[in-house]
């Protein structure tokens, strides 16, 4: 009895030691990822689907692949694999029109793989309309609205005061010297292109100085460095000319097409201006590291040098080597301040009602940030 | 090869500094290839980076039945094909419509993005540590600095307001402001120029260790 119940109890024994290894040489099991969804990447223009799902802790997983299908097909892996603490992925590679699901692959240590449910199939649509920027909507629309109100007073009549902006004052000095030395007058509209703000303030501004050396018929000399600009700028000083009764002195070989590269551009005119030697020289719109050849060798030639830009870095160097030099937004007032135009005018004083918005906003910000209270920097964070 | 390249980068580079002393036929050489060369070089990459890729190929899609996408691009086509009209003088006016089209749209594009990141972002970093300041988080130097900022943003405004006379406290306020401008072109002034001057010793190495040491390797 007793020799049978030993035996009983060493082969309980036994199969309790293999059931343990065995049990223990297996790999902990690893759950598949969970809540995994595929959907429509809001706000976009229909060319992403957002995956997300959620991360598993200490489950061994060392990363995620994606797996996608298209229009019910065969599944394929989509990227690279994805850390393990990443939860989303916006596949960018979709194919227009066609439905795609999902399906996330946890890899595990040992290289084993786990695939999650398969997601509902979606199809990627774009939207009209960003919902995470209508509080910049409403910002721009009061910008714009205190702009345009502006522009419909000085329309009706309401006189606008524009102070005094030495560099602008000096357009009529620069012209009439030229005009007296026989020499020609260099117009340099930077590497900006048409769309660029700097270059269209530098398109308006030269307009009015092409109205002038129509008057004075002095020789316009206009390099550009984009071809789109070379046709607008061609349009807008023919039009000035026509306006002051000059169309006979207009010169379409005046305004020509250089390079776009910018310093092959920035060779060209200095060797133009070395042997033009023009008399007046304007650096108007968006320069580069350009900025400095071209205004140290108008400066080299004892040329008046009229310069204006909005970039900041360049504005030093500006500064340095030319006679007079719009700073930044003084660009813009420029073609106000020359035509004296109302609707200009108007836009002028709208911007400094922007202005004003700008300075009231950091002063009750900061006010209210020293006692607490945050919600203008949380409306500035939502519209930025 | 190389020794040929490193020979005609030497020689060009040399023709270019002659600017230095006078215009002459060396720098007149050089300009007008290196004109010359970029004209050339970005018709190539206009034709193949932008034309085929953008015009052509989704046309031709249409034609092979691929993708009837490529009839929409008969519009802009169309509007690009406007700005030949400037070839015939009768008809130059048409140049104003595609014109206008890029001025519009990239004002549209540019205007909220220029609000966002010229304004409320440049508003929103004037004000912000001021909370921290509420929260007792920041050291003196840090509390010295917030208020200057604060004070420079808004005498540089003053100075930018142009429907105000700039007299009594204005124009005090606007001088502030220029100071602050002009303190920090000052800055960016000697920090262009510490690159400029990495540029130059970058060119001088090249003539000294490449191009005379092409020498020592020949001799």
């Amino acid at each position: 009895m007793t020799y049978n119940k030993t035996i009983l109890y060493i082969v309980a024994c036994t199969i309790l030691f293999l059931y343990g290894t065995f049990a223990f040489s297996q790999e902990p099991e690893t759950s598949p990822p969970s809540n995994v969804t595929a959907v429509d990447t809001p706000n976009d223009d229909g060319s992403s689907i957002t995956v997300t799902w959620d991360t598993a802790e200490d489950s061994g997983i060392v990363g995620y692949k994606i797996l996608r299908n298209t229009d019910a097909g065969e599944f394929e892996e989509i990227g690279e694999q994805l850390d393990a603490d990443v939860s989303e992925y916006k596949d960018k590679e979709i194919i227009k029109g066609k439905e795609h699901a999902y399906i996330v692959r946890a890899i595990t240590e040992t290289e084993a793989s786990v695939d999650s449910l398969q997601t509902g199939a979606v199809r990627a649509t774009g939207q009209w309309f960003h919902s995470g920027k209508i509080q910049l909507f409403i910002a721009m629309i009061i910008f714009c609205g205190s702009i345009l109100g502006s522009i419909y007073l000085s329309r009706n009549n309401q006189e606008v005061f524009v102070r005094r902006i030495p560099g602008l004052e000096a357009v009529d000095e620069a012209i009439g010297r030229a005009t007296e030395m026989g020499r020609s007058i260099l117009y340099v509209l930077g590497l900006g292109g048409v769309s660029g703000p700097a270059t269209i303030a530098s398109m308006t501004i030269l307009g009015q100085v092409a109205r002038r050396t129509a008057d004075y018929e002095t020789t316009l000399r206009v390099p550009c460095n984009d071809p789109i600009v070379l046709n607008v700028v061609r349009e807008m000083v023919k039009a000035s000319y026509l306006d002051e009764g000059r169309p006979d002195a207009y010169s379409e070989e005046d305004i020509f097409f250089l390079t776009d590269s910018q310093f092959a551009y920035a060779a060209g005119v200095d060797g133009m201006m070395l042997r033009e030697k023009p008399a007046a020289i304007f650096l108007q719109g968006t320069f580069y590291a350009e900025s400095l050849i071209l205004a140290e060798t108008g400066n080299s030639i004892g040329a008046i040098q009229i310069a204006g830009t909005d970039s900041e870095h360049q504005l030093p160097f500006l500064i340095t080597a030319c006679d007079y030099t719009l700073i930044g937004e003084e660009l813009y007032a420029a073609s106000a301040y020359l035509s004296k135009e109302p609707m200009q005018l108007g836009s002028l004083r709208g911007q400094d009602w922007g202005k004003v918005l700008i300075f009231l906003t950091i002063v009750f910000g900061v006010f209210l940030e020293l006692i607490g209270v945050n919600w203008i920097t949380t409306f500035l964070q939502r519209v930025s | 090869m190389e020794l040929f390249g490193i020979w005609i980068a030497a020689f060009l580079t040399l023709c270019i500094y002659s600017f230095l002393y006078k215009d002459n036929p060396f720098y007149r050489f050089a300009e007008y290839l290196f004109v010359g060369m970029t004209v050339g070089y970005g018709i190539v990459l206009s034709y193949h980076q932008g034309f085929i890729p953008f015009a052509w190929e989704p046309f031709m899609d249409v034609f092979t039945g691929e993708s009837l996408f490529g009839l929409i691009k008969l519009i802009p086509i169309g509007i690009g094909l406007l700005f030949f009209s400037g070839l015939s003088s009768r008809h130059t006016w048409l140049i104003r419509f595609p014109s206008a089209i890029l001025i519009g749209v990239g004002c549209g594009l540019a205007i909220p993005n220029v609000l966002r990141a010229n304004i409320f972002e440049q508003t929103r970093g004037t004000i912000e540590p001021f909370a921290a300041i509420n929260a007792g988080t920041l050291s003196g130097m840090e509390i010295f600095s917030a208020i200057l900022m604060v004070i420079g943003v808004i005498c540089t405004l003053t100075y930018f307001f142009f429907s105000v006379e700039h007299r009594g406290p204005v124009k005090w306020v606007s001088k502030i402001g220029i100071a602050f401008l002009m303190i920090g072109f000052g800055s960016a002034f000697g920090n262009t120029v510490m690159g400029r001057v990495a540029l130059l010793i970058q060119r001088v190495d090249f003539l000294i260790n490449d191009w005379l040491g092409s020498f020592v390797a020949l001799f």
